[in-house]
């Protein structure tokens, strides 16, 4: 692919923290190579912002090689940019060319409160995993692996599910700003193993009240999630957490 | 048992709206069927039939109480999560998404909804109302009373603009079910790898069939090609 530079026109949201209201600021910034990932070219920007003497921009990174899930930008009206299971930090300005505006905004959800700019607070998805997304084994020596068959289906659909790295980019698609296709994901990755078998029941109900109380939206089975995730999460996930949700709702023993 | 989340969590709620959903789903076949008989063409005897078995059978009465109760619990179910999702993002985005990760349809159930209670009132109004309550001009046949459903369709449907509105709420009720039918399921939990595009093809048939139907009798009876 052929190198080029380029200059570019950005509109950036700017927010001093979550007390006071934000608005959008234009930048200009020349000279971005074509094979730059997009946040060094926000890297350049806040060094141009620093040598000027302004306050850089802050945003969350930090892998910067789409695993973290920390990179959380809305750009031009899509979680992560343009590209399809990309992260922020994975999309190359080889998408843009020369004389383009870009709007860059944060997650918008009243779950995900701004702490400054770009960057958001998604406590909210820890309190959601610290309220069931676990096994409580007591720990010993590892068992032999071939005492615990799993089916292979179940195996890739688990593994699949657990691809899943919270960056919070479904919520940030979502109309309704739910978090179903995150939780969805770190309940079946569980559910679907025999290590997480026997508290799957009181997973699914702890979780999804968590999920209720931190003012996510309810589901709509509208598809942005899956269409915005990085990790190619799929819908049935959230299937097979209702299949999980109602099981455990009408119970006998719960 | 945890019965209570039925009513106080985002699933509980979600599955009240998968399940009067079917349950409207499954009306609008019988209703569609029992309203096809206007299509034999012979003056409505086989029509004024099946409305006048409908009308008298205590079983259907009892289910038409909880068609009522469903659609009520469906509306104001409905309405509620539209108005609550919208309050979970309180600063909207300058640029959305709109079309490229979504189906419009997807993201209009409450404004396709309320188009859909709005033909109600008005159909309701024209049919149920004189035919179980106000009175409507009957006939009789072979020794048994009949309503004339089938005059008071022909009157109502020589009006271009009545004719007109069924026909928009035909096309609402299309596109909400586009999503709807499908919605259902997934929200059941049934729209698993398995079925998922059994469910999504059945969806997109019935979703263009019934309407479809039901906008044929206004139009039908307007063009004069059923008399
Ligand atoms: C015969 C008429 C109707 C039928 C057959 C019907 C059917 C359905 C179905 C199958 C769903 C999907 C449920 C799910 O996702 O689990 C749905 C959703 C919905 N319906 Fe209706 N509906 C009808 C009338 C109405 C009316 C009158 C309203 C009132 C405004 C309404 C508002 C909604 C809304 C807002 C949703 C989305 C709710 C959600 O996904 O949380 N519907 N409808
Ligand atoms: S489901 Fe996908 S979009 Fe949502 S948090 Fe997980 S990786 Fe991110
Ligand atoms: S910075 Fe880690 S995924 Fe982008």
């Amino acid at each position: 692919m052929e190198h080029y530079t380029m200059n570019l026109t950005l509109k950036v949201w700017r927010q001093k923290n979550n007390n006071e209201k934000g608005s959008f600021e234009t930048y200009q910034v020349k000279g971005i190579s074509s094979e730059m990932s997009f946040l060094e070219m926000i890297d350049v920007l806040n060094e141009q912002l620093i040598v000027e003497g302004k306050e850089p921009i802050a945003f969350d990174h930090d892998c910067r090689e789409g695993i973290c899930g920390m990179c959380s930008m809305h750009i031009d009206g899509r979680a992560h940019g343009p590209w399809a299971q990309t992260t922020t930090c994975q999309l190359h300005m080889r998408q843009y060319k020369d004389g383009d505006t870009i709007v860059i905004e944060p997650w918008r959800a009243a779950a995900f409160p701004v702490i400054k700019d770009l960057a958001v607070d998604r406590s909210s998805f820890d309190r959601i995993i610290q309220a069931g997304g676990y096994v409580s084994i007591n720990t010993g020596n590892a068992q032999d692996a071939n005492s615990l068959p799993i089916e292979k289906q179940k195996a890739d659909d688990s593994f699949a599910a657990a691809a899943c790295i919270g960056c919070g980019a479904c919520v940030a698609a979502c109309p309704n700003a739910s978090a179903m296709l995150f939780v969805s994901a770190k309940v079946s990755h569980l559910a679907l193993l025999p290590q997480g078998a026997p508290e799957r029941k009181e997973r699914a109900l702890n979780m999804v009240a968590q999920m209720d109380k931190e003012g996510f939206g309810s589901c709509t089975n509208i598809g942005a999630c899956e269409a915005e995730c990085p990790k190619g999460i799929s819908l049935e996930n959230i299937a097979r957490l209702n299949r999980e949700y109602i099981g455990a709702m009408f119970a006998g023993d719960k | 048992m945890n019965w209570n989340t039925l009513f106080s969590s985002s699933i509980g709620k979600k599955l009240q709206m998968g399940l009067t959903g079917i349950f409207l789903i499954l009306f609008l076949l019988v209703h569609c069927y029992i309203n096809a008989q206007i299509f034999w063409n012979d003056g409505g005897q086989k029509f004024n039939e099946a409305a006048h078995f409908m009308a008298n059978n205590p079983l259907i009465r009892i289910s038409e109480l909880g068609l009522f109760a469903f659609l009520i619990l469906h509306t104001v179910q409905g309405l509620s999560l539209y108005f609550k999702n919208k309050s979970k993002r309180t600063q909207s985005y300058k640029v959305s998404a709109g079309n490229a990760t979504s189906k419009w349809y997807s993201r209009s159930m409450a404004i396709l909804g309320t188009l859909i209670l709005l033909f109600l009132v008005m159909h309701l109004n024209h049919f149920w109302v004189p035919s179980r309550i106000t009175g409507l001009e009957t006939y009789t046949f072979n020794g048994v009373e009949y309503h004339n459903l089938y005059a008071k369709m022909q009157l109502q449907f020589k009006d271009a603009m009545v004719v007109t509105i069924y026909t928009l709420g035909c096309i609402s009720l299309a596109w909400h079910l586009m999503h709807g039918f499908y919605s259902a399921f997934q929200t059941l939990g049934l729209a698993s790898f398995k079925y998922k595009s059994l469910i999504k093809t059945v969806g997109i048939a019935f979703s263009v069939l019934i309407p479809l139907l039901f906008a044929a009798m206004p139009i039908a009876f307007f063009l004069d090609l059923i008399k």
